[in-house]
């Protein structure tokens, strides 16, 4: 039985992280024995579509109906429910993010199915069952569990897998499905996207600020960097509260998780809460005044000085880096 | 307006996660447990509503007898009735059962979730809630105003947000934003005491993930410091040592 992955479309591409859930897809279902088949929704060219073959798919069913212009959990749950019954099958994969945020439970309910999400390693598949390692307590640990429904469905940490890329084209299907008045919960009536700026839980570099940095204009320094290095920004609870940032760039427990290549941590403490949301980082620089900050235990490099004199000093180096 | 909050038991996020029994149990020793944070921001800001339109708030937890004393803090903070449905929560999708059978006698308006709990992360009982009910379900949500008809809310999606108007019923799951926890006053306190809190007994429902251990991360290496009078070298050890940029 197939393996189905839930490729996300943001506004006429796919990204990354979606890309590592249909490679991840790939392996799975090459375990398995079986193909890859990855539902995208949405407007679309068609050989984007085709190049989800490159990352592992097989196939592409596509649905592109105008009345899922708009991203309605119910809408995109029917959508998603229809592919498994055609395809039959009984694995599907989505990157940890929004959408399985938001379909992922509903399908859970509608088809008697267990979920696993954070998930950083490929399952080992005994009989029926499937073993899968996770991330819990916002990565101060990890959990081995199993999914013992028939069907199974698995949310994968952005960031955790890199894919092998081949040359190899998916078939693309149009597919559709009739949709009622029933299906649809939501009007959308605003959307606001900064589609210039590197997405949080995807960047592969990120530039995180705390109180340190005492004001929100401050933050110009750490943008500039992010804009050299293709960084996306960050900050610690306290900055979103404040208002310095928004809240949709707080890290932490009770914020995001990240796990980028490279976190910055400038004026910031490196409290048990912030840790607890960017320790899967794979390197951590911390900058602070004060040498006693346990920013400096979590923290792979460190500078012990003031930021609004050490972060002007870097930008020139990554200037120069750069060229 | 009626309005239903789950709320989970968790540790409290300054807990050192630690594990028993060869790895298969998490280490409850000296753990002080709170009502999970989102889920508290989430009743929060019912509270708020609550005090411009009236209405009662209901908390709800899958829970042992443990779990009692959250309960009561919720009412201290502003909730009116609790409902404790006796089970030991076992996954996201037994939990979100019980839930919902007892969220369909009750006529809510809208129910809220926290978007996750911080122990388990699950992210998914406000989802299957709503499925179970057939209902609108929103994720993610840092901005809430009722106007006694219509919600208006943002949701965060991948690299934006959105403004979304629902009518009741509906679910959404509730994160950092909507607004602060509040700090319980005397008169809430000693009120706590006198709210209905009713114990009803679980439905039968699946549970289908299970965990069969645990590991902790491997421990951090000691960091390297570079003189901040020597900062530019942090770059070099960045792109030439560590290779992340
Ligand atoms: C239930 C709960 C949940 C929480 N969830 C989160 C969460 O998700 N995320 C989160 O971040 N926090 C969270 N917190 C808050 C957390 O406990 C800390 O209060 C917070 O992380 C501290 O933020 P900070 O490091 O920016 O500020 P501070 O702790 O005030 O640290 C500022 C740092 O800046 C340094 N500094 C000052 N001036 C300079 C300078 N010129 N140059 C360099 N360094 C300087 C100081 O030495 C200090 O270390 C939570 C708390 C609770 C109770």
């Amino acid at each position: 039985m197939a393996v189905l992955v839930y490729a996300d479309n943001s506004g006429g591409s796919v990204p990354n992280s979606a890309l590592e859930a249909v490679y991840y897809a790939s392996k799975v279902a090459a375990e398995k024995g079986t193909e890859t088949i990855a539902v995208v929704i949405g407007a679309l060219d068609n050989a984007i579509l085709e190049s989800l073959g490159n990352y592992g798919a097989d196939k592409v069913l596509h649905y592109s109906d105008d009345k899922l212009s708009d991203f309605d959990s119910q809408s995109y749950t029917r959508v998603v429910s229809d592919a498994i019954n055609s395809t039959g099958a009984n694995v599907i994969i989505f990157s940890h993010n929004y959408a399985s945020k938001s379909i992922g439970p509903r399908l859970s309910a509608k088809l008697q199915a267990g979920m696993a999400v954070a998930v950083m390693g490929l399952p080992k598949i005994d009989g029926d069952s499937l073993t899968i390692r996770r991330t819990v307590y916002a990565g101060k640990a990890f959990a081995d569990v199993t999914i013992s429904s028939a069907i199974k469905i698995i949310a994968v940490t952005p960031n955790a897998f890199s894919p092998e890329v081949t040359d190899k084209k998916a078939a693309v299907e149009p597919a559709s499905v009739d949709l009622t008045d029933s299906d649809f919960g939501m009007k959308i009536t605003d959307t606001n996207k900064v589609t210039d700026k590197v997405s949080l839980t995807e960047a592969t570099v990120v530039i995180s600020g705390g109180r340190g940095l005492k004001d929100a204009s401050n933050w110009d320094m750490l943008e500039e960097m992010a804009d050299m290095l293709g960084a996306a920004t960050a900050c610690s609870k306290p900055v979103a509260d404040m208002g310095w940032r928004p809240h949709s760039e707080h890290v932490g427990q009770t914020g995001i998780t990240v796990r980028p290549n490279l976190y910055f941590a400038i004026g910031i403490s490196g409290a048990i809460q912030h840790l607890a949301g960017v320790n899967g980082s794979k390197i951590i620089v911390a900058i602070n005044t004060d040498s006693e900050a346990p920013i400096f235990k979590a923290a792979d490099y460190g500078i012990i000085g003031d930021a609004f004199e050490v972060v002007p000093r870097l930008n020139t180096a990554i200037k120069n880096l750069n060229g | 307006m009626n309005v239903l909050i789950c709320i989970a038991k968790v540790p409290d996020t300054t807990t050192k996660i630690t594990f028993t029994e060869n790895n298969t149990q998490f280490n409850t020793d000296r753990v002080q447990w709170v009502i999970n944070p989102l889920d508290e921001f989430a009743l929060t800001r019912a509270i708020e509503i609550k005090e411009a339109l009236g209405g009662t708030i209901t908390v709800m937890n899958v829970g042992l007898a443990d779990t009692e004393p959250l309960i009561r803090k919720a009412f201290a903070i502003g909730a009116d009735e609790g409902i404790r449905i006796n089970a030991e929560p076992t996954d996201c999708f037994f939990v979100a059962s019980q839930i919902a059978h007892y969220a369909k006698e009750g006529n809510y308006d809208y129910i809220f979730a926290g978007r996750e709990t911080t122990d388990y992360e699950g992210a998914q009982v406000g989802g299957i809630v709503a499925e179970f009910m057939g209902i609108p379900f929103i994720a993610g949500v840092p901005k809430f105003d009722y106007d006694g008809t219509t919600a208006t809310m943002e949701r965060e999606i991948e690299g934006g947000k959105e403004v979304i108007t629902v009518n009741p019923p509906f679910l959404a799951s509730i994160q950092e934003g909507v607004t602060e926890p509040r700090i319980p006053s005397m008169r809430g306190i000693m009120s706590a005491r006198t709210k209905p809190l009713t114990v009803v007994e679980p439905v039968e429902a699946g549970s289908f993930v299970g965990v069969n251990s645990y590991e902790l991360p491997p421990a951090k290496g000691d960091c390297k410091y570079v003189d901040a009078e020597n900062s530019e070298e942090l770059i070099n050890l960045l792109h030439n040592e560590a290779k992340v940029i």
